[in-house]
């Protein structure tokens, strides 16, 4: 169980995040909406010990890991995966290395059996025949796929997902979607994903919260959000310029 | 003009001298600390040495022909003007003598390193600082994978071994250089010109020189490596960081160079 407990986060006089508290749940999918620059990805990067909280505390299985000295930080992450935006691919290594990278750094597995490894986490997210293609001549979307594989290939039980379908064309982003589920189902892990993509909110999340100016304002499942009488979620979630939430920000 | 401008203006003068001053510290503070991570992770460096190898590649072999150029005509132009400084006053004897020992304790060295600087630390800069940006480094990290061991600590131990071997190669190609116009413009015999160098060698030339490059592949690498992790904001930050990382290279390197001299020759 992942639990963020008032969690404070500046950058010089940008106050980004401004006491979160959120609790998510063993094996559920947890989506975090906001507008785009709201500090989701923040959040997330907070949960994975990328960033340091200004304040707050964040357990993950009843452990502050903001206290963690970067060894034990390290440790933590081979627990965790993330997919990237932009996928964040090593551009000088081909797909294998890229998915094979942290088996290969950690010795988890013999040489010999990682190149299956590699190749049954490409599977996993519906590629073949890829694996010494170099990143640069893939299209976005299978950089998503290839990305993911890398997320999921040392078996981990969290893993964290910043606008998985942003930048795609509707089908690919509802295959990314599916994949989404589908790992969920198939590895039963833990997933945070931020996203300001509401359809594809709905289709992945068990539960949605949406952070509006550094607070969590709502918490609930993709049916409760939709009927919620909260002019804040309602504005955002019909994607209307009208409403409390203005258009141009300072 | 209002009555306290004067002031106005002294305090924000005050203030920017200030911030700079802030600004100098902190950079240096932090060069220090990934210095200290470098060393605290270098036993580390064997683990996946093909990652230093690759480094030692593309630094050091791939600079040969760029140091071969830079080298001849060093070698040539100290003949040149030492050739034109003795006139009447020294024999030609010496000729050997003085271009040996420019370039062994000077040239050889400090231009390699320049020159290096601007072929290998703005490339580690480009590298890292797209890395940087486009959240590799990020990603790596995510992958538990300690970017100061994976990416800083080959680059670092790579440029420490190949500048000492390419001013090495860099002495020896000036000193051919040197020769050959000894040889064919200056009336100096081959073995007039290298008894010139041989009577007044010391040991302590080379290894001086030497010194010197092992602490200037280390600077080049350590700044490379600090102003790529520091990049900021896309293609723009990109760009500064790898002018930033060829400038203070090269400022460093004419620093310490005077510093190690100051050591060894002082």
């Amino acid at each position: 169980m992942i639990k963020i407990e008032n969690l404070y986060k500046s950058f010089g006089e940008n106050k980004v995040l401004d006491g979160v508290n959120l609790e998510i749940e063993k094996g559920e999918t947890m989506v975090i909406i906001g507008r785009s620059g709201c500090g989701k990805s923040v959040l997330l990067k907070h949960i994975i010990g990328l960033l340091r909280p200004d304040k707050g505390q964040i357990f993950i299985d009843g452990e502050d890991i903001t206290s963690f000295a970067n060894e034990k930080l390290f440790k933590l992450r081979q627990r965790c995966g993330m997919l990237f935006q932009a996928s964040a691919l090593f551009d000088s290594m081909t797909v294998e290395e890229n998915v094979g990278l942290g088996l290969r750094e950690h010795r988890l597995l013999p040489e010999s059996e990682i190149d299956e490894k590699v190749r049954e986490k490409l599977r996993l997210v519906g590629l073949s025949d890829v694996e010494d293609v170099m990143p640069a001549e893939l299209s976005g979307g299978m950089k998503k796929r290839v990305g993911l594989a890398r997320a999921i290939a040392m078996d981990p039980e969290f893993v964290l997902y910043d606008e998985p379908t942003t930048g795609l064309d509707p089908i690919m982003a509802d295959a990314i979607n599916d994949l989404i589920i589908d790992l969920r189902n198939k590895l039963s892990i833990t997933s945070i994903a931020v996203t300001h993509d509401i359809v594809s909110a709905s289709k992945i999340a068990d539960r949605i919260a949406m952070l509006y100016q550094g607070k969590i304002i709502f918490v609930g499942t993709p049916d409760e959000i939709k009927s919620s009488d909260n002019a804040l979620v309602h504005q955002f979630i019909t994607g209307s310029a009208e409403g409390p939430i203005e258009t141009i920000r300072e | 003009m209002p009555p306290n401008s004067h002031a106005i203006k002294d305090r924000n003068l005050l203030r920017v001298i200030g911030n700079k001053t802030l600004f100098f510290f902190e950079e240096v503070g932090a060069v220090a600390m990934m210095i200290k991570d470098i060393f605290a992770k270098l036993p580390k460096v064997f683990r996946s040495f093909h990652l230093t190898t690759e480094q030692m590649l593309s630094m050091g072999v791939n600079s040969l022909p760029l140091v071969l150029i830079t080298s001849i005509f060093t070698g040539a132009v100290s003949s040149v003007q030492a050739a034109y400084q003795f006139s009447d006053y020294v024999p030609m004897r010496y000729l050997g003598t003085v271009v040996g020992k420019a370039v062994m304790i000077e040239l050889g060295p400090v231009l390699t390193a320049l020159v290096v600087a601007g072929r290998v630390g703005a490339g580690i800069a480009a590298e890292l600082g797209t890395m940087r940006v486009t959240e590799q480094i990020d990603a790596l990290e995510t992958l538990a994978v300690n970017p100061t061991r994976y990416l800083i600590v080959p680059r670092f131990v790579s440029g420490i071994i190949m500048l000492p071997i390419l001013t090495i190669f860099s002495d020896f190609v000036a000193l051919l250089g040197g020769l050959g116009v000894a040889v064919s413009f200056l009336d100096v015999s081959s073995n007039t010109f290298l008894n010139g160098v041989k009577v007044f060698f010391q040991l302590k030339d080379l290894f001086g020189g030497l010194f010197k490059a092992l602490v200037f592949g280390g600077i080049i690498a350590i700044i490379g490596c600090y102003q790529g992790f520091k990049t900021r904001g896309g293609a723009e930050g990109v760009g500064r960081s790898t002018t930033r990382a060829v400038v203070l290279s090269a400022v460093l390197i004419l620093i310490f160079d005077y510093i190690i001299a100051t050591i060894f020759f002082g």
